[in-house]
């Protein structure tokens, strides 16, 4: 009963083009069936993310190793709730990140878990950057 | 089933065959002559109910298969027409669904009958165990089965669902992967619990013939709990518990009827109308109203991994109960303290189930915490600890004794049971959807309403140019035919007129033998077009909101309608949230703002939208459209047609469903007399 031929080959990976992701905004993509946010985060939302001293999150983690170095503005997380697998909102909630409206958990700027009954961060699914504008995904 | 039977028929043919397969001795010995006890009352009836329903569920669901796609793309359409077009088709989708509802309501009393009358204890407890682990398989078949229609609660109580099992540590993932059968629910997971719900059920008829089968091996509890010591303590099954099992199951029919034909989507959730979208969580999941306990436990523990084990003790616990309770008295009747305790804890049940609908936010989380250990605490501490330090009252000698001595405070008891499950039954009900603020829809009086209720022709055929000249221009309404304007109960044109109204449309066909599409005019089989190709070009040519196809919106939106309307709703058959609101949002457009309050670009304020910022311009204005007939041309007489139409366009059979309606309850109260009268002079030497 593992997934077939056809849903493993449909889940190769995509490639994703940057360029009309202006500061701010973010997109939302489906990979593999799972909704992937690309944020094009500010300097604000960044700042907020590495002022957090990292020991007092409840899954610790830093912001540094969430994104990849010298594309610190672009976060990008598997959109899908690690509590019960709802999709969270982004720019929502208190902590400029993503607001699950199903039982309320809230994620920061970098995609962690900040409150709520969520157990871990939003993972990061695997990528890389292909050039400075265009990323792959998987 | 116990022992050979000394059954002899007298037809020589069943004879020869009674001599190679014992078969009619078995039924004679387990449904004829066995002997029950003569105290039974009518909470044992639910046994007979609880037969019942599972043969109607899958009696209905065999045919509902014949007619369903078990295909992410289809699955949806495929229930929705089969509602409109298969002969009957929503009279087997009401009873169908409705059912899985009475099933999981009579299970609940049956389960609750046997706590309070200790049907648990020795010698039963495998007889128990048997019944933990068919309400177990019927957990897992109603799950999904919930899923299978493909809305929106069906796809998101799935993924919640399916994600509890990721909670398991090391193994956890891998189990998931191999419920979805891929990278998240999709296709191949509707189709493997399509398979498993076909399964399942008779899995269940397989446990319930050993349980049976148990029972018959044990003998039946009874209200008194002294075991039948002489023949005057029983009666023979046949005719005597089989007449009062046709009249139970005759009064629950009228219950279950009064669902299927007048408030077949009360249980449901308005969200289910909404076609699976994996890219949009609804504001509020919440499972079906028979979870919602177990739902309000999972949730009141913070940690997921707790969460997950708490919710599945709360019901593997049952299977303990006859060593927990040590008590040698077995019907509460005489314990008098744990009687007050099974009603605690009964109270408890409800309240979690309330608890299970609401947001998880502030009191209700403290509240679901406290109930939750009120729960474990009634099998953990107050069981074990009532048998030990209660003293019970003195049980009668035999059944017979307890029968002469029988007063009228029974009846009491029952009355106050009766209420007792009924609030069970109707307080779990509450519908989640948070109070987003501002009014409430004002209601209105439809023609459509109420237990007699029809559709107004003129308001049909008006809605249908309003739709025509203004909301097709955004909104499709994609499962209506051009036939459909010609078919009973609908807006009642002749075939002649349904030919040229189609025929004014242009229709996509081909390809053709040169192998291109062409537009030919519509023929009376075609469905509506839609005014967009696609929902990426609804999206874009809408400022980014796609309008909703119209064909179900009249029962895919709602509101809240709080405690305590939703009770009075259920006896006054108030099923009009969807249209109120509906025609509440056509009118409710307004061009000042008001203070405080701001609304995006590219917004309108609407006093009735949640959240009041609407991406639609106001649709209507007087004037508008013309009327052949002499309506006024205003906003209210247009929402108000519209809204009519949108209705007949949801439940197109409607008026046959209040027709049928009609003549079954007249047929069930006469027949549930019948049987009234017939039990009484049966059992007429038996009291």
């Amino acid at each position: 009963m593992n997934p077939d031929a056809s849903t493993i080959a449909a889940g190769a990976p995509i490639e994703v083009d940057l360029t009309p992701v202006a500061e701010g905004q973010d997109i939302k993509v489906f990979w593999r069936g799972k909704p992937i946010y690309i944020s094009h985060r500010t300097k604000k939302q960044i700042d907020e993310a590495r002022a957090v001293p990292v020991a007092s999150l409840p899954d610790p983690q830093s912001d540094e190793a969430r994104v990849k170095a010298g594309h610190d503005q672009w976060l990008v997380v598997i959109g899908i709730c690690t509590h019960l697998g709802c999709i969270p909102i982004a720019h929502e909630g208190n902590y400029d990140g993503f607001f699950c409206p199903c039982h309320g958990s809230q994620y920061d700027s970098s995609g962690r878990i900040r409150q709520g009954p969520a157990p871990a961060n939003l993972p990061v699914p695997p990528y890389q950057f292909v050039s400075d504008t265009k990323i792959q995904i998987g | 089933m116990s022992g050979p039977s000394d059954y002899q028929p007298s037809n020589p043919a069943l004879q020869w065959i009674e001599r190679r397969l014992p078969i009619l001795g078995l039924v004679h010995s387990s449904f004829v002559v066995y002997p029950t006890p003569r105290n039974l009352n009518y909470w044992w009836t639910f046994g007979a109910i609880l037969s019942f329903m599972l043969g109607m569920q899958i009696l209905t669901g065999v045919i509902l298969a014949m007619h369903y796609t078990p295909h992410a793309d289809l699955a949806f359409k495929s229930v929705e027409l089969l509602v409109r077009d298969v002969n009957y088709g929503w009279l087997l989708r009401n009873m169908h669904a409705c059912g899985a509802s009475m099933f999981f309501f009579a299970v609940y009393v049956h389960m609750l009958r046997g706590l309070y009358y200790g049907s648990y204890k020795e010698p039963r407890e495998v007889l128990w165990i048997l019944g933990v682990i068919i309400y177990l398989l019927m957990m897992a078949t109603g799950f999904m089965g919930y899923v299978l229609p493909w809305g929106q609660m069906s796809f998101w109580g799935a993924t919640v669902i399916t994600n509890l099992f990721s909670a398991i540590p090391y193994v956890g993932e891998s189990i998931v992967t191999l419920l979805w059968g891929g990278y998240s629910v999709g296709n191949p997971t509707l189709n493997r619990f399509f398979s498993l719900h076909y399964l399942l059920p008779f899995l269940i008829a397989g446990v319930v013939v050993l349980h049976v089968w148990a029972l018959h091996v044990a003998g039946q509890n009874n209200p008194d709990g002294v075991e039948p010591k002489t023949e005057k303590d029983t009666v023979p099954f046949t005719p005597h518990a089989t007449i009062k099992d046709g009249f139970g199951v005759a009064c629950f029919l009228l219950l279950y009827a009064w669902f299927i034909f007048y408030m077949p989507n009360y249980l449901g959730d308005a969200d289910n109308f909404i076609p699976a979208n994996p890219g949009v969580t609804p504001p509020h999941i919440v499972p079906e109203w028979y979870y919602l306990p177990f739902y309000a436990i999972l949730r009141s523990i913070p940690n997921k991994l707790a969460g997950v084990i708490g919710m599945f003790s709360a019901i593997i616990i049952l299977c303990f109960l006859p060593w927990l309770d040590a008590a040698k008295t077995k019907s509460s009747k005489y314990r008098p303290l744990a009687k007050q305790f099974f009603w605690i804890f009964v109270a408890v049940c409800i309240l979690l189930g309330y608890l299970g609908a609401q947001p998880p936010e502030g009191i209700y989380v403290i509240a679901g915490r406290v109930l939750t250990v009120c729960y474990f605490a009634y099998f953990l501490i107050v069981l074990p600890l009532l048998s030990r330090i209660e003293t019970p009252r003195p049980v009668p000698n035999s059944i017979s004794e307890a029968i002469l001595a029988k007063s009228s405070k029974a009846v009491a008891s029952i009355a106050v049971a009766l209420v007792a499950a009924g609030a069970l039954f109707v307080g779990t009900l509450q519908d989640a959807r948070a109070e987003e603020g501002g009014p409430k829809p004002p209601g209105n009086s439809w023609s459509f309403a109420g237990p007699f209720g029809k559709y107004d022709r003129g308001a049909l055929q008006r809605g249908l140019k309003v739709y025509k000249e203004v909301c097709s221009n955004c909104h499709s309404l994609s499962f209506i035919a051009f036939r459909n304007l010609g078919d009973d109960g609908g807006p009642g044109y002749s075939v002649a007129q349904v030919a040229a109204f189609a025929s004014d449309y242009k229709i996509k066909d081909g390809p053709n033998d040169q192998g291109d599409m062409f537009e030919r005019p519509g023929r009376a089989a075609d469905y509506f077009p839609s005014p967009f190709p696609n929902e990426q070009a609804a999206r874009a040519a809408n400022g980014g909101a796609a309008p909703p196809d119209l064909s179900l919106i009249t029962k895919a939106r709602s509101y809240g309608r709080g405690f305590p309307l939703f009770l009075v709703d259920f006896f006054s058959q108030y099923q009009e949230q969807g249209p109120d609101y509906v025609a509440a949002v056509l009118q409710g457009f307004e061009d000042k703002v008001p203070e405080g309050v701001t609304i995006p670009e590219g917004s309108y304020y609407n006093k009735f939208f949640p959240g009041h910022a609407i991406k639609m311009p106001k649709p209507l204005s007087d004037g508008q459209v013309t009327y052949d007939d002499g309506s006024p041309a205003t906003v209210a007489q247009y929402a108000k047609d519209v809204t009519t139409f949108l209705m007949w366009t949801a439940e197109p059979h409607m008026e046959a469903r209040k027709r049928l309606g009609f003549q079954v309850f007249i047929f069930l109260i006469i027949f549930a007399g019948l049987m009234y009268f017939t039990k009484k002079k049966v059992w007429a030497d038996s009291h």
